[in-house]
């Protein structure tokens, strides 16, 4: 029988099926940070069990370390957490990328790059953005702290086979419109929760001509459409990233992989539960107006007004998201002015991001009325972006050029977006106070937000020149 | 966990859509290493103003649903993030059950781990309470036994919980503790 790549990772961990119980799945991958993990541990020592496979776990600190050189954690409650998170693993013995490590890093951002993350495996992390993991070809999802530590003690995790949902992405995107501006506007085109109970298979020629690292910027985000996961089979693309890294396996080893990971793709004639599609030709950047996701236009349309919404409930919406956000509807995205530029996060923080986002830079100043900050994703991206001169680039700028983090993109630490002030963000959520208490989010790609923060508004990256920049 | 069977309360209604974890419990306050003492952040920006005061316009605040334990909302309540700390806040605040049209998939799976009964109605039985329980405070019985919710005025609604869920939930029964009996096929598996 033809099967989808869900169904080919599913069936192959499933440790135990009984009838009226959802499947025991093995784990084959837990990756873990440092404030969802703490009270996990501590129900291992209560209950005087162990971590059944350190060697599959893998831990790093990321949601609330500072991001400026030498800063100390002003916050002690933060330095609490972070020093729980070593006592925790090296009293557990489970490997730790902390603070300082040359392998630290947002936990998304380091387990592709380490080649821990690969196709066919189930991944799982206590966040939500596990998702990202997807773009590989495994099958990864976010878990609660309750289930982190099921499976620090027994590698395994009780789970009802979700759905699956095919979304289908025809035809090309444009010249200067990113993977980001597809998600968003697959997000804005669908809405927040058309992927709940599901998991998103990403198809298509567009998908196909995607980097990895794009990729990921895609399956990062299915989250915010409600699904539990998002994946892409995986390809020659998927096997190039992978070959070489760390904790990849070479020669002989390696070859007998590919094969086994060639045969995980979709069948062609699989069929799904349910199945979307959009046509990434139409798509043009994307700004979000609002107080979630799925809240996009394009940067040449409109604030939407609460009069032309369909139900009152959406018109109720709109109203509360427009109050929150300080606009009118009806204002153009491009009249709309920024105070504040984030460029990071797990969605858009690696290399590649940072060279588009530094291309639209160079030569130019950040606009007089804008604090524009660079975080990178990982240790490791930030040393390869300063071989590649991409710092001094930021810098000469205005931007400021920080250590790696989650940083601004949930404003844990110190990075904060003050009340009523505007961000242009790359990151993932604009939720109510996401970045900091009154803070408003709009979400954008890279280069979109690198050249808001020369314009000092939102423009067009496609077509922006310095005479439209605010003076 | 404390096994939950039934439960009789006001019904406090949220009439929102889209309540995400990021307002159930803001990130300020998920420093904490412990799993108790969230319920005073509960919803903190909705329920306190800049300076630390009740906003009396916030409908948790207003006194005829104090101590409820039983919440209302509207769809995909608990989007977002897929921090614990939200069914733990909801928790210590005091809720048992959060009634809502539908749930995000993370929240919906953290909330049986904490005892927190998550219950989906239909859209129009979601407005039909909502109404009410605005009306004049509304005492209803839930029981996850009989999977009913009855009102103080006798009318009754129905609910489906997965029969292995509500199983764990009535018992309070310890997953990790139950799936260790299965070792030796988790074993089996590891040698494969």
């Amino acid at each position: 029988m033809s099967k989808t790549i869900i169904e080919k990772i599913w069936e192959k961990h499933v440790v135990h099926r009984e009838e009226g119980k959802p499947d025991l799945l093995y784990i084959d991958l837990h990756l873990v940070h440092e404030v969802t993990s703490p009270q996990a541990f501590e129900g291992l020592r209560l209950n005087g069990r162990k971590v059944r496979r350190p060697d599959l776990t893998f831990a790093t600190m990321d949601h609330n370390v500072p991001t400026r050189l030498n800063e100390a954690v002003t916050d002690p409650i933060s330095e609490k957490q972070m020093t729980t998170l070593e006592k925790n693993c090296a009293e557990f013995g489970v490997p730790l990328a902390g603070m300082g490590h040359p392998d630290q890093g947002i936990v998304h951002v380091i387990g592709p790059e380490l080649g821990l993350t690969q196709p066919g495996k189930t991944i799982v992390c206590g966040d939500s953005h596990t998702s990202t993991h997807g773009a590989f070809g495994a099958l990864a999802f976010g878990i609660g702290t309750s289930e982190v530590e099921h499976v620090l003690s027994t590698q395994t995790l009780w789970q009802a086979k979700p759905k699956t949902m095919q979304v289908q992405v025809n035809g090309e995107l444009g010249q200067g419109v990113t993977s980001k501006d597809l998600i968003l506007a697959i997000i804005a085109k669908y809405g927040i929760n058309v992927g709940t109970g599901h998991i998103f298979e990403y198809t298509g020629e567009a998908i196909r001509k995607l980097t990895m690292e794009q990729r990921m910027t895609v399956c990062n985000m299915s989250i915010e459409a409600g699904a539990k996961a998002g994946l892409i089979s995986p390809d020659e693309t998927t096997f190039a990233y992978l070959e070489g890294r760390p904790h990849v396996p070479t020669g002989d080893e390696f070859e007998q992989l590919k094969v086994e990971w060639r045969e995980l793709a979709t069948d062609p004639d699989a069929s799904y539960d349910a199945v979307i599609e959009i046509d990434a030709s139409e798509i043009e950047p994307v700004v979000t107006w609002g107080t979630n996701p799925g809240m996009g236009v394009g940067v040449n349309g409109l604030v939407p007004r609460p009069e032309d919404a369909k139900t009152d409930a959406e018109r109720a919406e709109i109203e509360k998201a427009l109050e929150y956000m300080g606009l009118e509807g009806g204002t153009k995205m491009t009249d709309i002015e920024v105070q504040y530029v984030f460029i990071g996060s797990c969605t858009n923080s690696r290399i590649e991001d940072l060279r588009a986002a530094s291309e639209i830079v160079a030569g130019k100043k950040v606009n007089s009325g804008v604090n524009a900050i660079v975080v990178p994703g990982s240790h490791s991206v930030k040393k390869q972006a300063e071989s590649e001169g991409l710092d001094k680039i930021f810098l000469d700028a205005g931007f400021e050029w920080r250590e790696s983090g989650c940083s601004m993109c949930l404003a844990m630490n110190a990075d904060q977006v003050p009340a009523g002030m505007r961000c242009a963000s790359t990151s993932n959520r604009n939720f109510e106070g996401r970045q900091g208490n009154g803070s408003r989010t709009h979400l954008v790609s890279p280069a979109m937000a690198a050249a808001a923060a020369i314009a000092g508004r939102f423009v067009d990256v496609r077509t922006f020149k310095q005479e439209e920049a605010l003076v | 966990m404390k096994p939950i069977k039934e439960v009789t309360s006001v019904l406090a209604p949220l009439d929102r859509s889209n309540v995400d974890t990021d307002q159930i419990i803001p990130k300020q306050f998920l420093k904490r290493i412990e799993r108790t003492g969230f319920g005073k952040y509960l919803f903190y920006h909705w329920r306190y103003d800049d300076n630390g005061v009740e906003r009396a316009d916030f409908e948790l605040n207003k006194p005829e649903y104090a101590g409820s334990e039983i919440l209302i909302a509207r769809e995909n309540f608990g989007c977002g993030s897929s921090r614990e700390h939200a069914p733990w806040a909801l928790g210590d605040y005091g809720f048992r059950v959060i009634i809502a049209i539908n749930f995000a998939d993370i929240f919906y799976n953290n909330s049986f781990k904490n005892g927190l009964l998550p219950i989906q109605l239909s859209e129009a039985e979601v407005e039909d309470l909502l109404k009410k329980s605005k009306e004049k405070p509304l005492k209803i019985t839930v029981s996850l036994e009989t999977e009913t919710i009855v009102t103080e005025d006798g009318d009754t609604y129905s609910f489906k919980i997965d029969p292995y869920r509500r199983e764990v939930l009535l018992n309070g029964w310890d997953d990790i503790a139950l799936t260790l009996l299965l070792e030796d096929k988790i074993s089996a598996y590891e040698k494969r």
